[in-house]
């Protein structure tokens, strides 16, 4: 498709008053590939805030218990007593005493077994209940009643079934972070356009290639939210379910040093979940944005 | 000779708690082998209902549809849909979402090599060659409806279905892509079904026009014929007596015996 070139004469019809322009001379560009001083500014703009906070939050805490009889250790005794625990996670001095870098570590381990098995079976389920109205039916109520539990009242049922606090440890884990995904998958398989679910059916898709090829990928902005909250919450019972099951995680460190009267440790310990917790939920976010980057556009 | 597609007093009723309305009655239509037939009507005669049920994607209450004498009632890739709003899948390229129909049509009949192949002829038919890498996100409402068609071409259908293919478009890509329509259409010789509110595009493009009478209830109120010889030229028409006349057949149908009346709610 070339389109007829206007002739110099159909331009001639008009005649533009012929003017000299005055030429602006710009300022030569600043081609430098990072501009320090902005990337600078921006980075301070998004640490200071907090940072000045967080001083002011210590300064109020360590003011208010700096008493005799406080029941509380104030910032300046965590630092002398658990020092270590802050500057080194990762050293080993035996089999019980070694940094929270490691116990987190073993926590984690077993969160990714557990929220890994739910993410499948999750998956999978609400799949299953999003495309099926009788399973919908027959299934909904079931879930609807079963996600109220708390996590650690599945705890003695699991460790009856197990007969060992490490599979009961991950059953919880799998038991906590399942509903939100299988929720998440349904409502987002029930959200699918009838236009894919028609073009699947005009090229006679089977229900694998439907399954892999359309609900996925279609789904998969509900599905990561899921999968987003399921992180936070199986992160939320591995520190509580392994307070019970004893072990070498980050969870059962803090009921032993509670055992010990080490309330420093303790809190350097809140610090590590609290700050752990943030990364997972920012990794399975980041994932999601990455794998459903084209799911978003339509 | 018997019809290639035929209608056979086809009916459609749906109901909705416990109230039953009946879109379509009695369509009889027989189509031969690369004709093109246009199916105008006003909005919500069931029109697009009619294509669905060709398509098979909703079931027939009555009647039957006949593909070379065969009944069908499901869905298939001989009967290939454009839809109205390109329904591209928008995490894949648009190599990819032409490459998952051939992949699903052609696997076991054609090498890898030659489905390649396949899906590119398939993209330079309606120029989307060069932007086979893009995702539909990156392109343009036209070249989507393009590649819409494509896909629906790429599977070989023995009738292409297409729903008001171009009625999201600006009118100069619909004028575009009509022509290349005709393009397609003379070169391939597919049999084709076209559902359109534009009077113009349906006499353009068809060999023969049906036209439907308003729901509920809607049926086949007349079918014209499009004396006009291939290939057809947009400007040479645009005074052409026997254009002009069923232009005129047309708008006298939908605007004077068939005037859309808002239904009583």
């Amino acid at each position: 498709m070339t389109l007829p070139s206007i002739k110099g004469d159909a331009i001639a019809a008009f005649p533009a008053e012929r003017q000299k322009a005055t030429v602006v001379t710009l300022p030569p560009a600043v081609s430098r590939r990072f501009d320090i001083t902005a990337l600078a500014t921006r980075l301070a703009q998004s640490i200071v805030p907090p940072l000045v906070v967080l001083l002011v939050l210590l300064a109020v805490w360590q003011v208010a218990f700096s008493g005799p009889g406080s029941s509380l250790p104030p910032p300046s005794e965590i630092w002398n007593e658990s020092s270590d625990l802050i500057l080194d996670p990762f050293f080993v001095n035996g089999t019980q005493d070694i940094g929270l870098g490691w116990r987190v570590i073993v926590s984690l381990e077993r969160v990714a077994i557990g929220f890994g098995l739910a993410a499948v079976a999750g998956v999978l389920l609400g799949a299953l209940v999003g495309q099926s109205v009788w399973m919908m039916r027959g299934l909904d109520p079931i879930f609807q009643v079963l996600r109220t539990v708390p996590p650690l009242a599945w705890l003695p049922i699991s460790l009856a079934a197990f007969m060992d606090s490490r599979p009961s440890a991950i059953f919880v884990i799998f038991i906590t972070a399942i509903w939100p995904v299988i929720i998440n998958t349904a409502a987002g398989v029930r959200n699918i356009p009838e236009d894919y679910r028609n073009v699947a059916r005009v090229l006679r898709l089977n229900q694998v290639e439907f399954f892999f090829k359309i609900m996925v990928p279609a789904a998969a902005p509900y599905i990561f939210s899921g999968l987003r909250i399921g992180a936070g919450l199986s992160w939320l019972a591995i520190v509580a379910a392994e307070m019970l099951t004893g072990g070498v995680g980050i969870g059962f460190f803090i009921w032993d040093a509670w055992n010990s009267s080490r309330l420093t440790d303790i809190i350097v310990a809140l610090v590590y979940i609290g700050l752990v917790g943030f990364l997972l939920d920012r990794l399975v976010g980041f994932v999601g944005v990455i794998v459903t980057r084209g799911a978003a556009a339509s | 000779m018997s019809a290639y597609l035929k209608l056979d007093y086809i009916g459609k009723s749906f109901s909705r708690g416990g109230k039953v309305s009946e879109v379509l009655r009695d369509i009889r239509l027989t189509i031969d082998e690369g004709e093109f037939v246009s199916i105008i009507g006003h909005s919500g005669c069931g029109k697009s209902t009619l294509l669905n049920l060709v398509a098979g994607l909703t079931p027939v209450s009555s009647g039957a549809v006949l593909l070379e004498n065969r009944e069908v009632n499901a869905p298939g890739p001989d009967r290939a849909v454009v839809f109205q709003n390109h329904s591209l899948l928008p995490w894949l390229s648009v190599y990819d979402n032409v490459a998952l129909a051939v992949t699903k049509v052609f696997r076991g009949r054609k090498s890898k090599a030659e489905r390649h192949a396949w899906i590119m002829e398939n993209l330079d038919l309606v120029q989307m060659a060069h932007a086979a890498d893009k995702r539909p996100g990156e392109i343009s409402g036209g070249m989507k409806q393009r590649v819409g068609i494509a896909r629906a071409l790429a599977m070989e259908p023995k009738i292409l279905l297409l729903d008001e293919p171009f009625g999201a478009l600006d009118a100069l890509t619909r004028a575009h892509l009509q022509d290349q329509m005709m393009d397609i259409h003379a070169r391939l010789g597919n049999t084709m079904i076209m559902i359109t509110h534009d009077v113009d595009e349906a006499v353009l493009l068809s060999d023969r026009i049906v036209m439907m009478t308003n729901g509920p209830a809607a049926t086949i109120g007349e079918v014209l014929e499009v004396p006009l010889p291939r290939p057809r030229e947009r400007l040479a028409l645009a005074s052409d007596r026997t254009y002009l006349r069923c232009r005129e057949a047309v708008l006298k149908f939908l605007y004077e015996r068939h005037r859309f009346v808002e239904a009583a709610a």
